[in-house]
This record gives C-alpha cells, sequence and structure tokens, in this order.
C-alpha cells in the first residue's frame, strides 16, 4: 500500500520546534521528525513518551543473576565439587564478581538488541528517505495523510508559517 | 501607568546589550563555529581522501611491527615458552606486565565515554570516538597475552565454561580470580565493541549517504542498519546510551579491580595487599589518559582536525592525568607506609628490596614518570604546549608500563626464602612480542582512522547546533528587554 506523505523542512531548529508544536496544537499528528542530531526539547514538543527500553535492562539483569549464581552453585556444588585449599563448595562470595559481570554483559547485550527490535533496525534495511541532507545538516517534519479528513492546504499553512524552507509531497510504499 | 526600567550596574538596558555579558562566557568546544554541513565535511572528508603521506610513514611502521608480532608468536607456539626469560623464581613477567599495562590503557576510553556522558561534560564529544576504539585495541592486546603465555595456547578455550562440556563434569574453578578475570575482560571487550557500534551508527548513515556508490556505500548501507534519522529512534537511543554508559560506568571500577585480584589475592609479600583495586583502578584511568594524550595528538596533526581537538580538550585531560597521577602517587606512598607499620618481615624486606635491590632504577624510573611528571602539569604554559604534553604523555606510558614491571617481577624475584630467589632477564622476545602488541594496536588504529569517523559527527553537532553556547545565547536575548 502507498501512503502520501507531507514533508517539511527546515534549517533552523527553532522553526523546526515552533512548526512540531503549532502541527500538534492544531490536531494534526506527526508521522514522524528527521534530524541528524537529538534535538532536544523535541521528544516534548512532539509528544514522544520516555522509552521503556530501560525495564528490559532491568528485567534481563536480574534473570542474568539468577542464571549465574545458580550456574556457579550447579557446577560447583552438585555437578563436580572440587576441595581447593580446603575452601567450601559454596564459597558464595567469590561467586560475586562473575554475577555482576554476567548481569552487566547481558542486560547491556539485551537493551541494545531490544533497541534493534523496536526501532527496527537491521542490517540491509533501507532506510526510508523522505528528504536530502537528513544525516547531513537538514530536518524534516513529516505528516502523514492516510486519514480522509486530511486538510493538506491547511497543513501547509501552518507549517509555511512557522518557518518551513520547503514543502514538498512525496508517495512512499509502506 | 508607570512603568520603570531596570538598570544594570548604572547602564540602561540599550547599553547593557551592547557591551554586555556580566555572566561567564560558554564553553566552546569548536573553534572557527563551522556550520552542520562545514562539521561533517571536515570529518569526514579524510576518509574520503587517500591518507597523507604522515600517516603511511605511521602505518608502515605499524604493520612492521605487527608482521614480528606475527613471527615471534609463531616461534613461541613451536617452542614454547622458554624463548622467554621466565624462570622458576620468576614465572610471570613480561607477558602479565603487558596485560595488565594494555587493560590499563582501555579504561581511559570508557571513562570518556561513559562517565563523562553521566556527567554531561561536552569536552568528551570530539574524543569520546576515538578513545573508545582505543579501549577496544588495547583489551585486544591485552587479551593476547593471556593466551599465548599459556604452556597449550591451542587448549586457550579451556578458561571458558562451555556446552556441551568435553571434560566430562569438571568445570573452571569459579573461585580463582584467574577465571573471574575472564570473565571481566571479555565483557569488557563485549560491552565496550556494542557501545562503540552503537555510537557509530548515525554517523556510518552519514557515510552512507555521502558515498558516491560501490563497495564502500553498500558497506556502510549494511553497517548502519537502515539508520534514518527519526527523532523516535533517536528518543530510544538516547535512552539506551544511557542505559550502556551506566552499565559501562561500573566495568571502569570493576575491571581493573578484578585484574588487581589475581595478585592480591595471592600470598606474595607486594601482592598480597587491600589497597590494589583502588590503586589499580587510579593507574589504569592515568595510564589511559596518557595514551588518549598520545593518540590524540598525533591524530589532530595527521587528519587535520585541530579545530576540533583543541588546546582546551588537551588542557582537560592533562588536567585528568595530574589529579589520577597524583592519587597513583599516594598509593605508591600508602604501600610503603603500610609495609613499615604493619611489621610482616616479608613485606618490609620487599620494600626495602623495591627501592635498593637490583630492580631499584625501574622503581626510580616509574617514580619519576608517574610522582615527578605530572607535578609539571599545575602549569598552564605546560598543559597548553602540544610538545609538551605528548612528551609527557610518553613518560606516563613508559611510567605505567614500569610500575606494573616493578609489581610483578620484582615481589617475584625476592619471595621468602633466599633459596628461592633468582633475576629476570628479559630475552629479544620478550621485547619483540612487547613491540608487537604496539604494532598489532597502532595498525588497528590507524586503520580506524582513516576508514570510520574518527569524531562523532552527530555528538558535536549536537553541541554546536543546540549546546551550551546556544543556549546562553537564547538566554541573554531574553534578558534584554525587562520593564516592569
Amino acid at each position: 500500500m502507498s501512503d502520501k506523505f507531507l514533508v517539511a523542512t527546515f534549517t533552523d531548529t527553532e522553526a523546526l520546534l515552533a512548526a512540531v508544536r503549532a502541527v500538534r496544537q492544531d490536531s494534526f499528528r506527526i508521522y514522524d521528525v528527521y534530524a541528524p542530531y537529538p534535538v532536544h526539547d523535541l521528544d516534548h514538543a512532539m509528544g514522544v513518551k520516555r522509552s521503556r527500553l530501560p525495564w528490559v535492562t532491568f528485567v534481563v539483569g536480574v534473570l542474568a543473576l539468577g542464571f549465574a549464581l545458580t550456574f556457579q552453585f550447579y557446577t560447583s556444588v552438585l555437578d563436580w565439587p572440587l576441595n581447593v585449599g580446603g575452601k567450601p563448595d559454596n564459597s558464595s562470595l567469590a561467586f560475586v564478581p562473575i554475577c555482576f559481570e554476567l548481569t552487566v554483559l547481558l542486560s547491556g547485550l539485551a537493551t541494545v538488541a531490544a533497541l534493534f527490535l523496536r526501532a527496527r533496525l537491521y542490517p540491509g534495511k533501507k532506510a526510508p528517505k523522505f528528504a536530502d541532507d537528513i544525516t547531513n545538516d537538514a530536518f524534516a517534519l513529516v505528516l502523514r495523510w492516510r486519514e480522509n479528513d486530511f486538510d493538506a492546504l491547511r497543513a501547509r499553512r501552518i507549517l509555511e508559517q512557522s518557518g518551513a524552507d520547503r514543502i514538498r509531497e512525496k508517495e512512499a510504499s509502506s | 501607568m508607570s512603568s520603570t526600567v531596570i538598570r544594570v550596574n548604572g547602564k540602561a538596558p540599550a547599553e547593557v546589550s551592547q557591551h554586555h555579558v556580566p555572566m561567564l562566557p560558554p564553553p566552546v568546544w569548536v573553534d572557527g563555529s563551522p556550520s552542520l554541513r562545514q562539521i561533517t565535511d571536515d570529518i569526514a572528508r579524510p576518509l574520503e581522501m587517500r591518507p597523507g603521506k604522515g600517516w603511511w610513514i605511521c602505518f608502515s611502521i605499524a604493520f612492521a611491527a605487527l608482521l614480528n608480532l606475527g613471527g615471534m608468536v609463531s616461534y613461541l607456539f613451536a617452542k614454547g615458552i622458554g624463548i622467554w626469560g621466565l624462570n622458576n623464581s620468576v614465572g610471570w613477567a613480561f607477558d602479565i606486565t603487558n596485560f595488565v599495562f594494555w587493560v590499563g590503557i582501555g579504561h581511559a576510553g570508557t571513562l570518556i565515554s561513559a562517565i563523562l556522558l553521566l556527567f554531561r561534560q561536552q569536552w568528551r564529544t570530539s574524543i569520546n570516538r576515538s578513545a573508545e576504539a582505543m579501549t577496544i585495541f588495547a583489551v585486544m592486546c591485552a587479551g593476547m597475552f593471556p593466551a599465548i603465555h599459556m604452556g597449550r595456547p591451542w587448549d586457550a578455550f579451556f578458561i571458558f565454561p562451555y556446552f556441551p562440556n568435553q571434560r566430562g563434569p569438571l568445570w573452571v574453578n569459579f573461585r580463582s580470580p584467574l577465571v573471574w578475570d575472564v570473565f571481566a575482560i571479555s565483557t569488557y571487550l563485549t560491552i565496550s565493541l556494542v557501545f562503540w557500534y552503537l555510537g557509530m551508527i548515525p554517523d556510518l548513515a552519514t557515510l552512507r549517504d555521502r558515498a558516491a556508490g560501490g563497495i564502500k556505500k553498500f558497506v556502510f548501507h549494511i553497517l548502519s542498519l537502515g539508520w534514518s534519522g527519526s527523532q523516535r529512534t533517536w528518543s530510544r537511543y538516547e535512552i539506551v546510551s544511557l542505559v550502556l554508559a551506566g552499565l559501562a560506568t561500573s566495568l571502569v571500577l570493576s575491571v581493573h579491580s578484578i585484574v588487581s585480584m589475581d595478585f592480591a589475592t595471592s600470598l606474595l609479600p607486594g601482592w598480597h595487599t587491600t589497597i590494589f583495586p583502588p590503586y589499580f583502578v587510579a593507574g589504569a584511568i592515568y595510564s589511559g589518559f596518557g595514551m588518549v594524550l598520545t593518540l590524540l595528538i598525533i591524530t589532530r596533526y595527521t587528519m587535520n582536525l585541530q579545530n576540533y581537538i583543541t588546546l582546551r580538550h588537551l588542557d582537560k585531560m592533562a588536567k585528568v592525568t595530574m589529579l589520577t597521577g597524583m592519587i597513583v602517587s599516594y598509593a605508591y606512598l600508602t604501600e610503603f607506609f603500610s609495609a613499615w607499620y604493619g611489621g610482616n618481615l616479608y613485606e618490609r624486606y620487599h620494600f626495602i628490596n623495591r627501592a635498593t635491590g637490583p630492580y631499584a632504577w625501574c622503581f626510580y624510573l616509574m617514580v619519576l614518570c608517574n610522582v615527578v611528571t605530572p607535578q609539571l602539569l599545575w602549569f598552564r604554559k605546560a598543559r597548553t604546549s602540544v610538545v609538551f604534553l605528548f612528551a609527557v604523555s610518553i613518560l606516563v606510558n613508559i611510567g605505567m608500563w614500569f610500575e606494573r614491571f616493578v609489581i610483578i617481577v620484582v615481589s617475584l624475584h625476592r619471595a621468602f626464602l633466599p633459596s628461592g630467589w633468582g633475576m629476570f632477564y628479559p630475552t629479544v622476545f620478550d621485547v619483540g612480542i612487547l613491540v608487537g602488541s604496539f604494532g598489532l594496536f597502532f595498525t588497528c588504529f590507524l586503520l580506524f582512522i582513516r576508514f570510520l569517523p574518527m569524531i562523532a559527527m552527530w555528538e558535536i553537532k549536537g553541541v554546536v547546533g543546540h549546546g551550551a553556547h546556544k543556549m546562553a545565547l537564547s538566554s541573554q536575548e531574553q534578558e534584554e528587554p525587562v520593564s516592569v
């Protein structure tokens, strides 16, 4: 299915922020904003909620900690107890460093994996291109009209008033 | 309605806005206030041109050393570790010294990329990418040494627990600090690598969009994972970067602590001390900043990046070097004090031997490099002279290598009974493999600055485009017309 988009490009972040606010005030939904670097206040202006990805870190961290403890206990106490210098089989204090390392390792890897899954980043993916120079020095505000009541003229007017350099329509398959 | 004009320092607002600024100027971390496009061009252009003569000279030296490493390690595998100067008294020498040295180097990279990110230090943006790369290459060099110092290096994988366990039910000994080390180093390498790559994705997308076509475009297309600059992704990306920074911060403190436990949990005089973990961590950051200074001074010249890696960056790094150098000096003093105050005969003898024995010259070289040299950095003139800083950074590297040599070899060569004493003399293979590890390190680093963006373009754009400077400017504008 092919979607139609209205793409407004900016060179100035202040104008971009103003446009985002104006567009949202007029009850348009923003498809996305594209920027060469994370513009602060833009999350707030767009109404993007704080990501819940840190929960992945926490949950996987707890699981990894449990795994590291049980694995060390199983190998050192149940599977093959080995007398090393007369230390007790369950030398739980000696298990702390590896518990810590595995917690950090697995929760870190899981967080990044979750980011890639959630943001749909994978090798070979073709990046959607709404405007030139997004990864260089341009900012783009993108609105989508799939809904019938999308008033393109009004959207254009708002974007023009808030200082967009260029506004064009673009079709892309999604 | 009466209107009162607020006067600042007895001047009317119109005058104030002209001559102005009763506040500290905002820090500027990039010289010449380039546009966003200019930043992309400045940083990406060296990657798109043929490298200069300076790069080729450095690369040929480094690559020759790397070839030497390959040859010497092959010979080592064929003959065994007897080709080194090891003996019954000194069973660990250059190998483990190099290992600790290289792991330590890595720590500054993680400190810059993780701890300074959490503390919102904007000066890190110009140097974090290359510092992280330095971490990865240093940890690679470090990881090589425990593997090649084994009697049978082809069985090196035995140090990992694995499935299916072909040793029957026999597992690695989880109570051993050497096994902790395996986990600490491999976790450190993995997380550093992931953090480095994650930070590079937006810049790889920039390079992808700049590339004309061909293999370069294809490689950047694959590596950039379809990055589009979507703000929704940026938002998640920043949160994940913070989380990873938090995790990596704990690694800065833990990795060298665990390395130090290889020594501290033994009973050997000179090793068996509780001060080791913090002492090692401070030394690691100190040596790492020495190496970051060396590398960045080379990079800013060979790649023409003086506007991005400014004297102010070097000044900041010099200050961190000085601070950590003083912590290290304090640790040296504490060791001697504890040896005297603790009253243990062997411990006391070890420290007398350290300062007066056959390896005393190593000790004094270490003191000269690590205690005296950082004190010169109190002077602003010293901190802003590139040549002087380069010399200091080399001395720091030498001093920290000798610190590990003193800790390891001097402790081992005269422990307990005099009948077990001996001397260690390095052979050509000891020295050759040390030089070779520098070859590996510099070859990797030079390839990195040749093919990948050695400065985080998107972070620089964030600092320039919307950083402290711009915010301060906008707050000045708001202050101007005040009337009640």
